[in-house]
């Protein structure tokens, strides 16, 4: 962790504390553009393509939009409560950001001043991150709460039985991270990986527990069940309409590239450059960073557009029950795993690459077992179906014909008898 | 210091919310920004673990929970203060002022300064002070609380618990079942109709419009319909409206027969 952090000059830190919060903002505005866009192109669509080069200015305008509405209290709701619940989702989706490294240290241009590109970092950064999304979720509940309606309600109790249990499964996927960089300071980590690889390779369960548990956490498709359309309406942003309603909506969108930005940070190395262009010199110098970084986090964004371009919502006993019987003791077992791995490597009892190894065996012989063709069963003779089982009407299975009472096969449409 | 003196004015008129306020939720908030107050006063005394595990695990779980169960127990509900147990609250009220006195006299009596030997117990950082002291000194308590909360969890799982008689119901079964009794009794196996459909209004105390223009009973809710508070079709009496009105206009303009007012037709009258 750099000596500088908490000890530099008030001006860099409002300036930085600034400039992430433009990055958030710009950021939250491309992304809405890039979901429609990418979203629209995954369903042959267009997408918004008038405003501004390539349809760019589209969701400035419908933000603009969207603050002039009319502002609605509903009759039943708890004023107050109603009133703050926006602003404590939306506070702390930007607060998160103040340990997420952009890049190295750099001198402010025009200036002798140097400064790493992060607003700061402490040694527990990343419980940090936790503890604010947690606390994130608040402003979620209480608009569901506050708002005085039943859709909304039950929007905000699924939200926070989601996010919560998603919650456990994220840290314990982290927590592999923690003892492979021997760390908890964002810096660190990704100081941790210039050192060793990638986290995402050694540490690849854990990688693939994250990037569920970060959907999960962050209510979008396939998991967005507290604002199932089908069945909430809105869920908990039901009643919220006007600028109160765009900060759910900020929220939500920022939400989604800070678990992005932790995922690139913890396992795809965060600013530094990529292998390929990290053999370049200065690569990973100067303001270049940031860019692989932003890069990379749009990496994750685009995932998760495809995910919602591509499937179905999940059913909330079925998500549950993945959460808590999967996801948690996987990553309860690979981190045991992980532990022993580790004390091995350190004490030099096992070579690192050894472990690849046999984890590439295993990979393969996984790979070979399913091209090895299946014993084929003799298929059981299907009964003759009855066009009438039990009483009432049963159309044929796929490819069969269609049967009538009498057990006549019904007459191919289009030869009418006479 | 300034951090204290800021934050102590907040968590005291947080904690009179929690004690005072007359919802339960209200209570539950302040009690999550005295608990976030109380975090923050770790983080000022060089504790950034317990300041983020604090609010992980107090504000964003325990905390969570409680508001959880508020939210669909008690939306509305102010306490009853009637005493189920007799004399409780003089007995409170004594014991709570006893334990006040014990804690000012304590508190008045410490000394107050600046804080000494942060530095020393975080030389090798927080974390790694912190992991030391819990696995080496207390580990046996800190086993000892674990097979603690351990047992406790085991007890409310059993506590929850309850033993199945019968298999537990598919969807495939229930989706069976709804089509044996359509072709038992000709009940309706899909959903019942939404109100307001083909109505004027699509508010829940309007029933929906079967397509001869009579009302279908089954698509409002059993309890307006007992309380009596449906609304009429909305439909018969605007056409009657319009009817008058043409034939003010004149005998000759698109006369329309009105819908015969038949009595709601359906499948499965009763509620499914």
């Amino acid at each position: 962790m750099s000596e500088l952090f908490g000890n530099e000059a008030w001006w860099v830190i409002i300036l930085k504390a600034l400039l992430v919060f433009v990055v958030l903002v710009v950021f939250t505005l491309f992304n809405i553009w890039f979901e429609r866009r990418v979203v629209a192109r995954m369903q042959h669509r267009v997408g918004p393509n008038v405003w501004g080069p390539f349809g760019l200015l589209q969701s400035l305008a419908d933000g603009v939009k969207l603050a002039l509405k009319e502002e609605i209290f509903p009759k039943h709701a708890h004023k107050v409560v109603y009133f703050i619940a926006p602003v404590i989702a939306t506070i702390p989706a930007f607060l998160a950001w103040a340990v997420i490294p952009f890049g190295p240290e750099v001198t402010i241009p025009f200036t002798d001043t140097v400064t790493p590109l992060q607003l700061t970092d402490m040694p527990v950064a990343v419980l940090y991150i936790l503890a604010v999304t947690s606390i994130g979720v608040y402003g979620i509940v209480l608009g569901g709460w506050a708002s005085g309606s039943t859709y909304s309600l039950l929007g905000g109790v699924r939200s926070s039985a989601q996010m919560i249990s998603y919650e456990v499964a994220m840290g314990l996927s982290l927590v592999a991270v923690f003892i492979y960089a021997g760390s908890m300071s964002t810096s660190e980590i990704v100081a941790a990986q210039a050192e060793d690889t990638w986290f995402a390779l050694p540490l690849l369960p854990s990688f693939i527990i994250y990037m569920i548990a970060m959907v999960g956490e962050t209510n979008r498709a396939p998991f967005d069940l507290p604002e199932a359309e089908g069945e909430l309406v809105g869920g908990f942003h039901t009643e919220y309409s006007s600028l109160k309603f765009a900060l759910f909506f900020l929220a939500e969108y920022i939400n989604m590239v800070t678990v992005s930005a932790l995922a690139t940070t913890m396992f795809l190395g965060g600013w530094r450059a990529p292998w390929g262009i990290s053999q370049i010199d200065g690569a990973n110098e100067g303001y270049w960073p940031v860019l692989w970084f932003l890069g990379k986090t749009l990496l994750f964004v685009f995932l998760f557009i495809w995910l919602r371009g591509s499937l179905p919502r999940l059913r909330y006993d079925q998500f549950m029950k993945f959460g808590w019987k999967v996801l948690i003791p996987a990553s309860l077992a690979w981190i045991v795993v992980v532990c022993v791995m580790r004390r091995l490597i350190i004490d030099d009892d096992l070579d690192p690459t050894k472990i690849l190894v046999v984890a590439g065996v295993l990979v393969v012989a996984l790979l070979v077992v399913q091209f090895i063709p299946e014993r084929r069963t003799p298929a059981v003779e299907a009964p003759e179906p009855d066009a009438f089982a039990g009483g009432f009407p049963v159309p044929p299975m796929p490819g069969k014909q269609p049967v009538a009472p009498s057990g006549a096969p019904v007459a191919p449409s289009g030869e009418k008898e006479a | 210091m300034t951090a204290f003196w800021l934050l102590a004015p907040i968590m005291v008129v947080a904690a009179l919310g929690v004690v005072l306020s007359r919802k339960a939720v209200h209570s539950a908030l302040c009690l999550a920004v005295v608990m976030i107050s109380l975090a923050m006063m770790y983080a000022m005394q060089d504790a950034p673990f317990l300041f983020a595990v604090q609010i992980i695990v107090y504000t964003g779980a325990i905390m969570m929970l409680f508001l959880f169960v508020l939210m669909l127990v008690g939306v509305d509900k102010t306490d009853s203060l009637v005493e189920t147990i007799k004399g409780q609250r003089l007995v409170a009220i004594v014991l709570g002022l006893l334990f006040g006195g014990v804690l000012v006299t304590v508190v008045a009596q410490a000394f107050v300064g600046p804080v000494v030997g942060l530095g020393e117990a975080n030389a090798d950082g927080n974390v790694h002070g912190l992991a030391k002291l819990l696995f080496n000194r207390y580990v046996f308590a800190f086993e000892a609380t674990s097979a603690l909360l351990i047992t406790a969890v085991l007890g409310a799982m059993v506590l929850a618990h309850r033993e199945r008689l019968e298999p537990r119901r598919t969807q495939r079964d229930l989706a069976l079942e709804r089509m044996q009794r359509y072709a038992e009794h000709g009940e309706h196996p899909g959903n019942l109709p939404t109100p307001g459909v083909y109505a004027r209004h699509n508010a829940v105390d309007v029933p929906a419009l079967l397509p001869d223009g009579s009302t279908s009973e089954i698509s409002t809710s059993k309890t307006l319909r007992d309380r009596g508070v449906v609304r009429d079709g909305a439909f018969a009496g605007d056409v009657s409206v319009t009817m008058r009105r043409l034939e003010a206009d004149g005998p000759e303009r698109g006369r329309v027969e009105p819908p015969p007012s038949t009595p709601a037709r359906h499948d499965g009258e009763e509620d499914l």
